[in-house]
C-alpha cells in the first residue's frame, strides 16, 4: 500500500466523517464523528511532518474541546422531541449556498495546483518539529503567547460568571 | 542534492480536502437549527482552516504558519467554552436549544 493511497483513503474518510456530522441527527453521533473527523486530520498532521500538532490536535480538540461538548449535552439531557426541525427551504438555499462556497474557492485557489501536480516530494524539513516551533513560539511570537493566556482568563471567568446560577432576587 | 520527502499526496489534493470540509462546516452552520451541532461545525471550519495552513507550512518549508495553528486552537478553546457556557444559560431560560429562539432578543 503506497502512501498516495493512504492518504487518498484518508481525504476520503475525513470529507466523510465531517459530511456525517451534518447529516446525523442525533447530536452525540455529531460529536464521536467529529472525533473521528479530528483523529484522520490528525493523521494527515502526521503524514505531513507535522508531529506536535498532530498531538496538539489529539489532545485539546478531541480530548478536551470534545469532552466539554459531550458533558453539556448530558447536562442538558435532551430527548427526541426537542430536537429542532430543519425545513426543506432552508436546507436546499444552504446546499446551494455551501456549494457555491466550494466552487468559488476552488476557482480562487486554482492557480496554486499548478505547483502540485501528480506525486508529490517535498524537501525533508524539520519545521514541524517540537524544538523548531518552541524556538519561534518563545522568540518571535512570545508576546502573542503570553496574550493568549490573558485570553484563557478571560474565557475562564466569563464562563463562571455565565453559566453560574443566578439568584431569583426579582419578585 | 537535496533530500526529498514523500508525503504521499499532492498539494491539490490538501487543498481540496480542507475547502470541502470548510463548505461542509459552512452548510452545517447554514442548516442546523440545534446550537451544540451548530457550535460543532464552526469547529469544523476551524479544522479545515488549520489544515490548509498546515499544508502550504509544509510545501513551502516555513514553521511559522504552524504557530498560528497553534494559536488558532487557542481561540477555538476559548469561543467553545463561552459559547457552551452562553447555551447552558439560554437553555436554563427557555428550556430549548432552538437558535431561532435568540429571534426574541429584538431590543
Amino acid at each position: 500500500m503506497s502512501l498516495q493511497m493512504i492518504s487518498v483513503i484518508l481525504g476520503s474518510l475525513t470529507i466523510a466523517s465531517g459530511l456525517m456530522v451534518v447529516l446525523s441527527k442525533h447530536p452525540i453521533r455529531s460529536v464521536i464523528y467529529l472525533v473521528i473527523t479530528f483523529f484522520f486530520i490528525s493523521a494527515m498532521y502526521i503524514l505531513m511532518n507535522a508531529q506536535f500538532l498532530a498531538i496538539v490536535n489529539m489532545i485539546v480538540y478531541a480530548g478536551a474541546i470534545m469532552v466539554l461538548f459531550l458533558f453539556v449535552l448530558m447536562l442538558l439531557n435532551l430527548n427526541k422531541e426537542m430536537e429542532p426541525e430543519t425545513t426543506r427551504m432552508s436546507l436546499f438555499t444552504a446546499v446551494i449556498a455551501g456549494g457555491t462556497l466550494f466552487l468559488v474557492m476552488i476557482t480562487a485557489l486554482r492557480d496554486t495546483f499548478q505547483y502540485g501536480k501528480g506525486y508529490v516530494q517535498v524537501p525533508v524539513q524539520d519545521a514541524g518539529l517540537v524544538e523548531q516551533l518552541g524556538k519561534l513560539l518563545f522568540s518571535k511570537y512570545l508576546v502573542p503567547f503570553e496574550i493568549s493566556s490573558i485570553l484563557f482568563i478571560a474565557a475562564m471567568v466569563g464562563a463562571v460568571l455565565l453559566a453560574k446560577r443566578e439568584k431569583q432576587i426579582i419578585d | 542534492m537535496e533530500q526529498l520527502n514523500n508525503i504521499g499526496a499532492s498539494l491539490d489534493f490538501y487543498i481540496f480536502v480542507s475547502i470541502a470540509l470548510f463548505s461542509i462546516g459552512a452548510i452545517g452552520v447554514l442548516t442546523r437549527k440545534n446550537m451544540i451541532v451548530l457550535l460543532m461545525c464552526i469547529e469544523l471550519m476551524l479544522n479545515a482552516v488549520n489544515l490548509l495552513l498546515v499544508t502550504f507550512s509544509t510545501f513551502f518549508g516555513n514553521g511559522e504558519a504552524q504557530i498560528f495553528v497553534f494559536f488558532i486552537v487557542v481561540v477555538a478553546a476559548a469561543e467553545a467554552t463561552i459559547g457552551l457556557s452562553i447555551l447552558i444559560m439560554a437553555y436554563r431560560n427557555s428550556k430549548s436549544i432552538d437558535i431561532e429562539m435568540f429571534n426574541k432578543l429584538n431590543g
